[in-house]
């Protein structure tokens, strides 16, 4: 009898699974900064402190919020799990080995990347979701939390660490998602532009904010 | 010139293997670098010891059953070659070369640098072909084909199975020599009727084999002695979901 193939079963499903979460997560990024860009408006805070008020009573949001989590959690579980899948295809590595020659970096150390954008969502989940959302923020505005966060050098060092190993994760995520869902090479131009925007300007919109409350501090 | 060779012997399948080191000094630039094995497995056999054992056949290119990794690299560090094409000139004097077999869990080492490739066959026995009543030759512009559509599956047909890209990929994974086969097939007339269960019958083989998942590090393409594109693995992911999907 033939194997048969499933989406969910063969290594080519299972790529693609990765690539529809992967752009997903992509497009909440795009939210995000967005919503983001508020605490540059020089009001202090007003508007990005109304924004995430009606974020929070927003049954829509609430309810897209449980579609994202589960968005995360399963690129986060395929990733896992294409992984290991992989690592069992060579059980003997070579003596010598030069994939510096023949590949780029980001593109062979996605499963470490992905690893420490996972270390860093939770810290920043509980840095600042679970505070806005449930914990409560000490009597200070949303906007207040976010720039008394900004103020320590150590965590903003880390943030703009884990921004650049997002660029890093992004950089070699969103082209190969594409190229995993198929798509035509008079395209790969495009996309490679449309790529920018992830992996260069959104990280830089994130890091921009600690850079921003670090000199508005000292000022 | 003199050179040093670190060549992984490996008695049986069984293993264990090893780096072995061997010094020559009497090769000449424009020698192959398989003429350097040979000469070397002469010295061997005049001083009553096991030859080392790897594949060769065409000695131009053609063939695909050379494949070594060379210094690091699949078929040594030019482009487009394949193993048997490496010339000394390739080196400088004193270099070391290290060569080992290709690595992957479907390509088991049978002896020294020589890999069992069968997985390969099984999976061309899978749909790597097409169904026809051979008769006498078709007349050559019987079905007229676009052009560019006859260079893109030309392109693919040049494969010739060695398996760098298994050995480039960081995964093992048999994707490009896969979507080679199916974009070669696939794109031509006589290939149509068959190109939803090719697709599906060689995806399920290939993964049958235990030939790791696709992450577009594209080093297969970098490294195929051939320099069949990427492209063809975005044309087996399109043919999938095409045959699965819609
Ligand atoms: S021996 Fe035929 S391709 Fe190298």
């Amino acid at each position: 009898m033939r194997p048969t193939v499933t989406v969910y079963g063969s290594s080519i499903g299972q790529k693609i699974i990765s690539a529809i979460t992967g752009l997903f997560l992509c497009l909440f990024l795009v939210v995000h900064v967005s919503g983001n860009l508020l605490l540059f408006k020089g009001d202090e805070g007003k508007a990005f402190n109304e924004y995430v008020i009606a974020n929070t009573n927003s049954l829509l949001i609430r309810s897209i919020e449980i579609v994202l989590f589960a968005g995360f959690l399963i690129h986060i579980f395929w990733g896992i799990r294409v992984w290991l899948f992989n690592r069992r295809a060579r059980p003997l590595d070579y003596v010598e080995n030069r994939p510096s020659e023949n590949s780029s970096l980001p593109s062979r150390i996605m499963f470490i990347t992905g690893m420490l954008v996972i270390l860093f969502l939770v810290v920043h989940l509980r840095t600042f979701w679970i505070a806005m959302r449930f914990t409560g923020t000490g009597g200070l505005s949303d906007y207040e939390l976010v720039q008394a966060t900004f103020q320590s050098p150590l965590y903003d060092s880390f943030y703009i660490v884990c921004m650049a190993i997002l660029a890093y994760h992004l950089r070699q995520g969103f082209q190969s998602a594409f190229q995993t869902l198929g798509l035509r090479p008079i395209w790969r131009r495009a996309i490679d532009w449309v790529a920018v925007i992830f992996w260069l300007i959104i990280p830089i919109g994130f890091a921009a904010m600690p850079v921003y409350f670090l000199i508005k501090g000292a000022s | 010139m003199h050179i040093t060779l670190r060549i992984w012997r490996q008695t049986n399948p069984a293993g264990p293997g090893r780096l072995v080191t061997y010094e020559l000094s009497d090769v000449t630039e424009d020698m192959s670098l398989l003429e350097v094995l040979d000469l070397l497995n002469l010295q061997l056999a005049r001083n009553g010891e096991e030859p080392i054992a790897f594949d060769s056949d065409c000695r131009e290119g053609i063939c695909g059953s050379c494949g070594l990794q060379i210094n690091g690299r699949p078929h040594g560090p030019l482009k487009g070659v394949a193993s048997c094409q490496i010339h000394m000139r390739t080196f400088k004097e004193n270099d070391t070369i290290t060569i080992e077999p290709f690595r992957a869990k479907a390509f088991p080492v049978v002896k020294d640098l020589v890999i069992d490739r069968t997985a390969f066959d099984r999976i061309i026995q899978a749909g790597g072909f097409i169904s026809v009543n051979t008769g006498g030759a078709p007349d050559a512009n019987a079905i007229p084909i676009p052009k560019n559509t006859v260079d893109a599956a030309f392109e693919a047909a040049a494969c010739i199975s060695c398996g760098a890209c298994v050995a480039a990929c960081k995964n093992a994974s048999a994707m490009l020599f896969v979507a080679a086969k199916v974009a070669h097939l696939g794109r031509l007339p006589q290939g149509e009727v068959e190109r939803k269960e090719r697709c599906l019958s060689m995806v399920a083989q290939m993964d049958a084999e235990k030939f790791g998942a696709c992450s577009n590090t594209y080093a297969c393409e970098a490294e195929c002695p051939k320099e069949i594109s990427v492209d063809n693995i975005a044309f087996l992911n399109r043919e999938l979901l095409r045959a699965k999907v819609f």
